[in-house]
């Protein structure tokens, strides 16, 4: 089988033996979620309920200000007990409404549509804008942005994305093998709605049987295909799926759709299904509970606004101290204090690492060895980057490729002088935009 | 369970490599050089080296002492210098040259510049022109010629494998012509005899030089001669002789990840060409375009030591992917125009000073286009 790819990149090892064969689990309804007001790239979505309000499964309780934005719904049903600042998975603090729950989990009314494929495009849109579903990889970007792109930029292929490079998670092979048919009918629906022709799914080859699952349900299909991928990091990334699937490059600054491409991860494209057929709104997903600490590694199938300490204590707590709480993967995730945050629309993984996991080993001067450059997927100067902005050479720092850094992290993770490059290009990132924004 | 875990940027995890790492590999790659060149020269040479070491080390830390910054000499940088220096010397050089050789490459090579990773030039062969240049009668002429017991066998001179035949006799014919066979190294040999008026003052019939010209070049290129310089059995620095000790530790270096291609094949590739499109001696008209002699040029002198052990140094190459392609031209380019037309018969180190000097301009301008990034 000839494996696609891309240039550059790592091979981290990829610890995903703790989950890959462990089925997904349902995790028994919390008694409290913390559903957080930015789980998605854009404005953040405004409140609809106040304190004290009795709200059900599924029930609309935030709704999307802007168009780069979602709306949020309950995903328990109970009582709003607090609508306050609260920890986020990503780490800083921000707005979110905690429902208690009455254990009695009743939902809005929900639909079934067998035909749902003859939906009218419109409405198919409609039922993903209400669902509140942004993109459930890790960036989170409104899905229905994504699916309306202009007129003068037709799209002929849809791109899903089930690589999961990222070590340790399971969350979309788990999903890919026991949703397999949902999945390739939000591909379906994804299709129709961008009257693309083509239609692929990428997965790493470190996922036979999803490829082979997969395969065997698309072999009567014409235009949709499986596109193995050789097992590199970060191979799931946008533009280097992209590349590896169809060798189109898309442009520095510019989208997928200007090169006629949209990409969708599997997990979304499975909302979109369910949200299409059912008009169920985005209250659950996948997450991969794992890392040498915990005691039972799971795949969960979990409500969103689902407390990380919650899901810990759900798999047999931890078996030494925790060293280090990562949410999503350990390439790019983000390292919380503590497991006071909810679970999130992207949040695809928890991951404990023990104390010596989680030691970091004090940053160093550059030697100029180059291998951040060789390993580097968007052909960039990383040490450049971090050397300009760390100087407050910021003019440096963009001719090295600032702005065209996607933070995959590959360069930091060969650095020998353990120097926190993307942690610099953050704060060039930042920096750049004040200067910017002065001019 | 703690209610505070430690939080730091991503990525959470490292592939283990550590500037500590990086040169304790690369002090193992340089062993076996080491190990052969104490079969050949005998435990002096061991001696010697333990002194450009030592001498290294101590100089390290005691300036990081009085710069009151943190000691790093545990990472191994100071021992790669100290090793690469005395490398670079003869094995019949007094005690203190590679001392104060390693004196002077790290502290006025490396630290006044702010230590590790702040160098302009690579700190060893600094450490070595200086050498060059204050004490130029031990650091070239008869130093260079091997002196222990087991270098010289019976059935080659220098190395130099056909010429038994005629050595006996050479002696009568042209005791010139003996003298450099016998005295020096294979590349001190081209370069005496690319000189023309070398040549026509042999004997006095020129039919006869250009024969003994010609014989010796032949000499020099012949299997018998090359398999020598492979194995290390000629003339030259403590760890440069042996092509194969030093391929040995470049494979390794190559397959841990610490060197990259680009530099040692180009770098190794310009010498190639250019010594076969021009290497050949003028007046003599059978060794031009000889396939053997570029071969002869890539294990002579210190040019594999210099392309994946000097010419790598990480601080003082290009860090871009092109930048090494242009530097590793540049640094063969020059190595080949020092040894054809220069007034050294060697050019390994002084192309690679010249060529790190170079790295920051050649950053700058081969600075690469970002993927996706139109040409503009």
């Amino acid at each position: 089988m000839k494996l696609k790819t891309f240039p550059g990149g790592v091979h981290p090892p990829d610890n995903k033996q703790y989950t890959s064969a462990v089925p997904i689990e349902e995790f028994p309804l919390p008694q409290k979620v913390v559903i957080p007001m930015s789980q998605h790239v854009g404005a953040p979505s405004v409140p609809l309920v106040k304190v004290g309000e009795e709200v059900k499964t599924g029930q609309k309780i935030a709704e999307a200000n802007a168009y780069v934005s979602i709306p949020q719904h309950s995903s328990i049903s109970g009582k709003v007990t607090k609508i306050d600042t609260f920890l986020h998975p990503l780490g800083a603090m921000s707005l979110a409404i905690e429902i208690t729950g009455d254990g009695s989990d009743s939902w809005i009314e929900l639909v079934d549509e067998p035909d749902f494929m003859n939906l009218p495009v419109e409405e198919m849109k409609n039922r993903i804008k209400e669902a509140g579903i942004c993109g459930m990889g890790g960036a989170g970007f409104p899905t229905i942005v994504k699916l309306s792109p202009p007129e003068n930029k037709p799209i002929d292929t849809v791109i899903l994305n089930g690589v999961e490079c990222e070590p340790y998670l399971t969350a979309d092979h788990r999903l890919m093998l026991e949703q397999s048919e949902g999945i390739i009918n939000g591909l379906k629906i994804i299709m129709k709605i961008l009257n693309a022709q083509h239609g692929m799914i990428g997965i790493e080859s470190n996922k036979p049987d999803a490829i082979a699952q997969m395969n065997k349900l698309l072999a009567s299909e014409n235009n949709l295909s499986v596109v193995p991928l050789k097992l590199k990091y970060p191979q799931g990334a946008e533009k280097q799926l992209i590349y590896a699937a169809t060798k189109r490059i898309v442009p520095a600054g510019g989208l997928p759709l200007d090169v006629g491409i949209v990409v969708q991860n599997v997990g979304t494209a499975f909302a979109i299904y369910e949200a299409v057929r059912f008009k169920k709104p985005l209250v659950e997903r996948i997450i991969t509970v794992t890392g040498s600490v915990v005691n039972n590694p799971k795949n969960l199938k979990a409500r969103i606004g689902t407390l990380f300490s919650d899901l810990v204590t759900y798999c047999g707590g931890t078996k030494s101290e925790i060293g280090k709480v990562i949410s999503g993967g350990p390439m790019m995730g983000y390292s919380l204090p503590s497991l006071d945050a909810p679970m999130a629309k992207g949040t695809s993984g928890l991951i404990l690492f023990s104390e010596k996991e989680a030691r970091t080993i004090e940053e160093r001067n550059c030697i100029h060895c180059a291998h951040c450059v060789d390993v580097c997927p968007m052909n960039l100067v990383p040490s450049l980057i971090a050397q300009g902005v760390k100087g407050g050479d910021l003019t440096l720092a963009v001719k090295a490729g600032l702005e065209d850094c996607i933070k995959c992290g590959s360069c930091a993770y060969v650095c020998p002088a353990h120097i926190r490059i993307v942690q610099w290009v953050d704060t060039g990132k930042l920096r750049y935009a004040e200067e910017r924004q002065a001019k | 369970m703690k209610d505070k875990f430690i939080v730091s940027p991503a990525p959470h995890i490292h592939d283990s490599t550590s500037i500590p790492k990086v040169m304790w590999n690369v002090v193992i790659a340089l062993l076996p050089a080491l190990a052969f060149s104490i079969y050949y020269w005998g435990w002096k040479t061991l001696f010697l080296t333990a002194l450009g070491v030592l001498a290294a080390i101590l100089t390290e830390a005691l300036i990081q002492k009085l710069r009151k910054v943190p000691i790093t000499v545990y990472d191994g940088s100071a021992v790669v210098t100290g090793m690469l220096l005395t490398y670079n010397i003869s094995p019949g050089s007094p005690w203190w040259l590679p001392v104060i050789g390693s004196i002077f490459a790290i502290a006025i090579g490396k630290q006044v510049f702010g230590g590790l990773g702040n160098n302009a030039v690579n700190p060893a062969l600094l450490g070595r022109a200086f050498l060059l240049a204050s004490w130029p009668s031990l650091m070239t002429g008869n130093c260079w010629k091997p002196t222990m017991a087991h270098n010289l066998s019976a059935s080659s001179i220098n190395g130099i494998s056909n010429l038994s035949a005629i050595s006996d006799s050479l002696a009568t014919i042209s005791p010139k012509a003996y003298n450099l066979v016998t005295g020096a190294t294979p590349l001190k040999v081209m370069q005496t005899l690319r000189d023309t008026t070398f040549i026509n003052t042999l004997t006095s019939d020129p039919a006869t030089n250009i024969d003994l010209g010609t014989k010796i070049f032949n000499g020099l290129i012949d299997m018998g001669t090359l398999k020598s310089m492979f194995w290390g059995n000629i003339g030259g620095c403590i760890g440069e002789v042996s092509v194969f000790a030093l391929l040995i530790g470049a494979i390794y270096l190559l397959w841990k990840n610490i060197i990259e291609w680009r530099i040692p094949f180009f770098y190794l590739l310009t010498v190639a060409v250019l010594t076969f499109l021009f290497g050949g001696i003028p007046g003599l008209p059978e060794t031009q375009y000889s396939l053997s002699l570029p071969i002869f040029h890539l294990f002579a002198g210190g040019l594999i030591l210099g392309a994946f052990f000097m010419a790598t140094d990480y601080t003082t190459s290009p860090l871009t992917k092109n930048g090494r392609i242009f530097y590793a031209i540049g640094c063969g380019a020059l190595t080949v125009i020092i040894r054809l037309i220069g007034g050294y018969p060697e050019g390994v180190s002084y192309s690679i000073l010249f060529m790190n000097v170079m790295t920051p301009l050649i950053d700058k301008l081969t600075m690469p286009k970002a993927f996706g990034k139109v040409k503009k």
